[in-house]
């Protein structure tokens, strides 16, 4: 029997360190003829049913349970370990949720242990290397490649094969390749989950692309913001190098190539990639303008190619099954999987794989069992602060790098939040927009000023003193900014503002005519107010920062205390809308308005 | 008191491993914070020597990340994630009620040097949102009073070591 723990930062976080150390300490006292493997495993991508514990079977049925703790893991080893019953109803049946699910680049996450490389070799690990040492020439890869219509997974969506072929042709050396683990975008962590879940995919994905490209030396730029990505990628070096898969004559082919991981210092705009070049080299982060394309000079003025994490961890399954395999999946100019991070008020948040062109309606209200406590879906806002908020009538929109674009949002990181109808737009495209503006590198004047021009607006929108005429300056500002900024950052932005003006204007004006917040959630807008469901327990006084509760405790009957001394009541003067009492209270007795 | 990481370690120390390539400008300034605690003056004096480059340029890009602190940390260094999935489930609320715990705003540093609060744009654990992580340890699903209950166990643990 065996039984893996999810152990990928959103499993610890729920709890799975503690789970697995309680496994290892009951395991250990198990008789010997009770054969039990325990093992670490990555992120299966329902991240909202963590902590999972995994038991399998002699004959590898799966037995998956949910959200364990120390008590429970005690129950699965007495139970099913020791006396072979599984336990009904701690398991949770994945099925629904993973049927129109394509795994690809999450083929292995969730399944085998991310710190050991004979568990990926035995899942077919490095063996796309070793086909193509064996048996394909460079040219033979890039062309694979090309075939399988794969597209840059980071955000532009630029032909892979393509870049590849460029890099290739430029006769300068030593070229690189980067890997660009920098996931940056508030809301996106599908790079995180690979990295901590199949690290030796990213490596194998790499040392394919620099076969191809006659590249000697990888970097893995990843953010330092993501502690255990960078020390299972670490591991994982380690053991490649031990094993000879990284190194000089790699399995005797005569091809030399080695690795290391540079940890990024908590930059935004340094997954643009000439930004993320400069901060290798030693510099502040800033872009440049292209051309030259990294291609023709990047990385110390050398033949560079950057890939974001999820394209190379396609490319062992492409070389391996070939590149039109890889094609079936996905429509028109689309092919292929695409993970989505699917997050914000949705029910069964995580990591969805999907073929190109699925509805997003498919994806959230499928998929992901649509939205928590029986609320409605308001908007989808995709592609972090580089994209757009889409509303609920344009759910049934396919996921394809063309369509998405029309509507102004992007496919970009795959940041995928799902709002309902208590998140305010307008103050969700401050979010990012105030986001965009910390991060604003301060090139280009445009970015670095006009984006905090648009911050003050909204700022103000948000706080009651918008004026008429506000929309249309922020109209102004964005289209602006987006013409005359050198990198994406700057060209994209507005995005956020100018598509939630595009489809939910009326909440811009409500704010700005009305001072009102339809979505309840600007606090300079709303007021709290008890009602009459008060018992007067007490609680929210309790917790009240800045007294503002005032009114006396009940001893005894409700009606009489009622009679007697009235509910409690906020003063508004003093509540800072903190929030913390409508969390305390029990008896739904307090509102917003 | 601040709260001090290592006292001992001398900056040459901590440098000694690198050489003159100007790509190693960013590791060493993060050596340098993991190792003494914060990028010091004198630090980057030692960079800029041993780079060869004019101290200003090392300010230049140290200044230009977030990660590198010029001051002391507390002991504890709290990262609020603010990213979308937090913002949407609450993290507003979660960064006021550590503030009014702590007595302090964010980016400061309490007193007795134990605590230090910092914004973070995201953490990558948005299905658990809202989230945040205090010394590489991630909690997760808070609300105000959940994250004022870590804290406070944080302090109770630290008086009994004391």
């Amino acid at each position: 029997m065996k039984v893996r723990v999810g152990l990928a930062s959103c499993g610890i976080s729920a709890g799975g360190q503690v789970v697995y150390d309680e496994f290892e300490s009951e395991i250990s006292k198990l008789v010997e003829d009770k054969k039990i493997e325990l093992s670490i495993t990555g992120c299966l991508g329902i991240c909202f049913a963590e902590p999972i514990v995994d038991v399998i079977d002699d004959e590898g049925k799966v037995y998956r349970y949910t959200k364990i703790d120390k008590k429970k893991t005690q129950q699965i080893v007495q139970k099913h370990l020791i006396e072979g019953q599984p336990i009904d109803e701690l398991l949770i049946n994945t099925d629904p949720i993973f049927a129109q699910q394509v795994k690809i680049v999450l083929r292995n996450c969730g399944f085998i242990d991310p710190e050991s490389i004979e568990a990926y070799e035995e899942v077919d690990g490095y063996k796309a290397i070793r086909k193509a040492l064996d048996k394909m020439t460079k040219e033979e890869v890039i062309e694979e490649v090309k075939e399988s219509g794969l597209r840059g997974r980071g955000g532009a969506g630029f032909s892979t094969g393509m870049k590849w072929m460029f890099a290739a042709n430029n006769p300068n050396e030593p070229r690189y390749i980067i890997c660009n683990a920098d996931e940056g975008d508030p809301g996106a962590f599908a790079n995180r989950a690979v990295l901590e879940g199949d690290p030796h995919a990213v490596l194998e994905g790499m040392m394919l692309a620099a076969y191809s490209m006659g590249c000697e030396k990888g970097y893995i730029y990843c953010r330092a913001e993501y502690p255990l990505a960078v020390e299972r990628l670490q591991i994982a070096i380690d053991q490649a190098r031990e094993k000879g898969y990284l190194g000089y004559n790699i399995m005797g082919s005569g091809f030399d190539f080695d690795l290391e991981i540079f940890e990024g210092a908590g930059a935004f705009v340094c997954g643009e990639e000439t930004a993320l070049m400069q901060s290798i080299e030693g510099a502040r982060g800033m872009p440049r303008l292209r051309p030259p394309y990294p291609a023709q000079k990047g990385l110390f003025g050398q033949p560079t190619t950057i890939n974001n994490v999820e394209t190379l961890a396609d490319i062992p399954y492409i070389i391996l099954h070939g590149g039109a395999k890889y094609y079936e999946y996905g429509i028109a100019k689309s092919r292929g999987t695409k993970v989505f991070s699917v997050a914000g008020k949705v029910r069964n948040g995580g990591l969805v794989e999907v073929p190109m062109g699925m509805s997003l309606r498919n994806i959230i209200c499928d998929i992901c069992d649509g939205i928590k406590d029986d609320k409605k879906v308001k908007a989808v806002q995709l592609g972090g602060p580089s994209g757009g908020c889409l509303p609920e009538s344009l759910l049934d929109t396919v996921v394809d790098y063309e369509t998405l674009t029309e509507t102004g949002a992007i496919v970009g990181s795959g940041g995928m939040i799902v709002a309902d109808e208590t998140t305010c737009m307008v103050d969700l495209a401050r979010f990012f927009l105030s986001f965009t503006q910390q991060e604003s590198c301060g090139k280009c004047t445009f970015c670095r000023i006009g984006t905090k021009r648009m911050l003050e607006i909204l700022n103000n929108i948000c706080d009651g003193k918008g004026k008429v005429g506000d929309i249309e300056e922020l109209e102004r500002l964005g289209t602006t900014i987006k013409n005359s900024s050198l990198c994406a950052l700057g060209g994209t932005a507005p995005n956020p503002v100018l598509t939630t003006i595009r489809y939910f204007r009326q909440e811009y004006d409500a704010h700005i005519t009305e001072q009102r917040c339809p979505a309840k959630s600007c606090k300079a807008l709303i007021t709290y107010e008890i009602i009459d469901g008060c018992v007067g327990c007490g609680s929210c006084v309790r917790v009240c920062p800045s007294d503002a509760i005032i009114g006396t405790k009940r001893k005894g009957d409700v009606d009489l205390w009622r009679e007697e001394h009235g509910i409690f009541v906020i003063i508004d003067d003093k509540c800072i809308r903190c929030h913390m009492c409508i969390a305390s209270c029990r008896y739904d007795a307090i509102e917003v308005s | 008191m601040k709260f001090i990481l290592s006292e001992t370690l001398t900056t040459e120390e901590v440098l000694k491993d690198f050489n003159e390539e100007k790509s190693n400008l960013i590791p060493m300034l993060q050596i340098l914070q993991t190792k003494i605690g914060y990028v010091t003056r004198e630090g980057v004096y030692a960079i800029a020597a041993k780079l060869n480059v004019p101290p200003a340029e090392v300010y230049g890009v140290a200044t230009f990340f977030a990660q590198f602190k010029f001051e002391p940390s507390g002991k504890y260094h709290i990262l609020i994630c603010m990213g979308t999935a937090c913002h949407v489930n609450g993290a507003r609320e979660v960064l006021g009620a550590v503030e009014r715990e702590l007595g302090i705003n964010e980016g400061e540093t309490t007193e007795d040097g134990l605590f230090t609060i910092e914004e973070v744009a995201c953490l990558g654990c948005c299905s658990l949102a809202p989230v945040m992580m205090i010394n590489k340890e991630i909690h997760a699903g808070l609300t105000p009073t959940k994250a004022i209950k870590v804290i406070k166990a944080i302090r109770k643990e630290e008086e009994n070591e004391s």
